[in-house]
């Protein structure tokens, strides 16, 4: 009978970005089973509708999470917008668009660096989230900050981007083109890479579907289902298809989150093309009545806002389900069976956002 | 606007409607609940970009099953709603007994003396 | 598969010197539409009172009768919100950061 001990992971781990807690039951070097415990950075956000109205509260949307926050301030806006039956100009569709895109862009990359990190390759780390400064510094030229915007309102769009500006994203895509492919080339070919990432964590297709993954962990499986293809801001009008990969490991993980990084330049691309003239912003008059939920595709996969109004200044109900929270039991799933040395990859690849899961 | 479908059943009905849609092929995408006048659960289902909804109007007393028999990832959330409104969820998989996020006040959204 | 492919980028790198900025040496100059702080042209203020309703974090105070206007600037957020509702248009955002500070002083506008 082999002897069973209990290893604790973290909160304090020098390869995660935000504190979570595992026990790894294990059993000599492999891992049976694993307890999770979050909670570490609950701020009850979601009990602040009581006190900031509804106008306000897009600035408390922005600062759930710091990677994906245009996303968030975006969806509780456009939950709004919906149950007040408000329709926003064509122009502010395709800024926000473009902002999305950028946002995905560097998270990917900030994604990349940690992948590196976690198996040891730091001067892989250090050029990627060197390429990633490029694109925080056409946020800061476009909208006035490098992590938080505050450029999305009810109605619009707070910020224009000028015409020389557009043409200045547009060009430094393709420069910026050539310089990601140096870098993902290494990620997808390298010998040393690959040992680390090839076969490990193996999620089959059925599992994937009965534990309800989403975003890149369930494409790398087999599962087609990107909530862009809906249609919402400005999507409908740009050609793409989702990206998906079949073999459900790690290694597939890397492949579909690379492909969405040259996806995004070419939406970027697309976008600035067919770009139309117009207003920014329409004025909103009155409270909101209803209840609505918005479903979006951040860069770790579907989000969904419920936003419930009663005729106030204040809403009554903000719920905010984000991806993370929906692939922690995948996680739990791929971890039984592995050795210990891969935990701290394996818990990379769902690309965890802990501050977004315990808002 | 666009396509909202949500349902009213009563919680006898919620294993039943539950089982229905897990073998039609849908996943469970969220639950949430609101405090108002009485508790409102919405279970929030999908299969390939078709949504529904399904709602249940409780009492604070009343005792639901769990459906983490049928969806086994539902923990998480019934944990949660445990934790933060005080409603009585029995049977769920893994049980954690409100101690998920250890917050200081026991049922912030659901304060025993305040009305809304 | 290969091995070593990274070295193409080290090369690179080792010819191009640092990428970061030499500071103190060298300062790092904000771009014009960096939000930095709050500035207020005094004359032009009538004390409404809009700017203090509708900052999400409250940290601007306005006295009508003393003709006051202050701002904690460690609680600002930066957002210009109060920018976009003032009548006046006598609020404006500046991109330059707020010096660093150890306690929470509020800055006060007179006109008196």
């Amino acid at each position: 009978m082999d002897k069973r001990t209990i290893i604790p992971f973290g909160p304090q781990h020098p390869v995660l970005p935000e504190p979570i807690h595992l026990d790894l039951v294990m059993e000599d070097e492999v891992v049976v089973q694993a307890i999770p415990q979050i909670g570490y950075v609950h701020r009850g956000l979601e009990k602040l509708v009581e006190k900031k109205d509804f106008q306000q509260y897009t600035f408390v949307a922005e600062r759930i999470c710091g990677i994906c926050s245009f996303m968030h301030g975006m969806g509780y806006c456009m939950s709004v917008e919906s149950i007040m039956d408000v329709e926003i100009p064509e122009r502010a569709k395709f800024l926000r668009t473009i902002w999305s895109e950028l946002s995905r862009l560097h998270s990917h990359l900030l994604w990349l660096g940690l992948t590196a990190d976690a198996f040891g390759f730091e001067s892989l780390f250090m050029h990627s989230w060197r390429l990633r400064e490029q694109v925080l510094d056409i946020f800061e030229q476009t909208t006035g900050g490098r992590v938080i915007f505050s450029v999305v309102d009810i109605g619009g769009v707070r910020k224009d981007i000028s015409e020389d500006m557009l043409k200045k994203i547009a060009a430094l895509m393709d420069t910026f083109e050539k310089e990601v492919k140096e870098i993902t080339d290494v990620f997808l070919n390298d010998a040393s890479v690959k040992s680390r990432l090839v076969g490990v964590g193996v999620l089959t297709k059925q599992q994937a579907h009965d534990l309800g993954a989403v975003g890149p962990m369930a494409r790398a499986s087999g599962i087609e289902e990107d909530m862009r293809t809906q249609g919402y801001a400005a999507y409908g009008k740009i050609n793409f298809k989702p990206i998906v990969a079949q073999s459900g490991d790690s290694y597939a993980r890397t492949e579909v989150r690379i492909g969405e990084i040259f996806q995004s330049m070419d939406i970027i691309k697309q976008c600035i093309a067919i770009m139309p003239e117009g207003e920014i912003k329409v004025k909103i008059k009155g409270f909101p009545n209803g209840e609505y939920f918005t479903r979006l595709e951040q860069p770790r996969g579907e989000v969904i806002y419920y936003v419930k109004a009663n005729g106030s200044k204040f809403l009554d109900r903000v719920r905010v389900r984000t991806p993370t929270f929906a692939n922690i039991p995948a996680l739990l799933e791929t971890l039984k069976g592995c050795a210990l040395a891969d935990v701290p990859i394996l818990i990379l690849t769902i690309d965890p956002c802990i501050s977004c899961t315990e808002r | 606007m666009a396509e909202q479908t949500i349902g009213k059943i009563s919680p006898n009905e919620l294993l039943s409607e539950t089982l229905r849609l897990k073998n039609d092929g849908y996943r469970l995408v969220a639950i949430s609940c609101t405090n108002k006048e009485g508790i409102e659960l919405t279970y929030s289902f999908d299969k390939e970009y078709d949504f529904i909804n399904l709602r249940l109007n409780i009492d604070y007393d009343t005792t639901i099953e769990s459906v983490s028999l049928i969806y086994p990832y539902a923990f998480l959330y019934e944990n949660e709603i445990t934790e933060l409104f005080g409603v009585k969820i029995t049977n769920i998989s893994v049980d954690f007994d409100s101690t998920l996020y250890r917050i200081g006040v026991k049922t912030p959204f659901n304060e025993p003396k305040e009305e809304k | 598969m290969s091995i070593l492919s990274i070295t193409k980028t080290l090369f690179k790198s080792l010819l191009h010197g640092p990428y970061t900025e030499k500071y103190p040496y060298e300062k790092k100059v904000n771009f014009e539409n960096t939000r930095g702080k709050i500035e207020i042209n005094m004359p032009e203020c009538i004390y409404c009172g809009m700017c203090e309703r509708r900052c999400p974090t409250g940290a601007i105070k306005v006295e009508k009768e003393l003709s006051k206007w202050s701002i904690q600037r460690l609680q600002c957020v930066q957002c210009s919100y109060c920018v976009e509702v003032c009548p006046k248009k006598c609020l404006t955002m500046d991109n330059q950061y707020t010096a660093p500070s150890f306690d929470k002083a509020r800055d006060e506008y007179t006109n008196a």
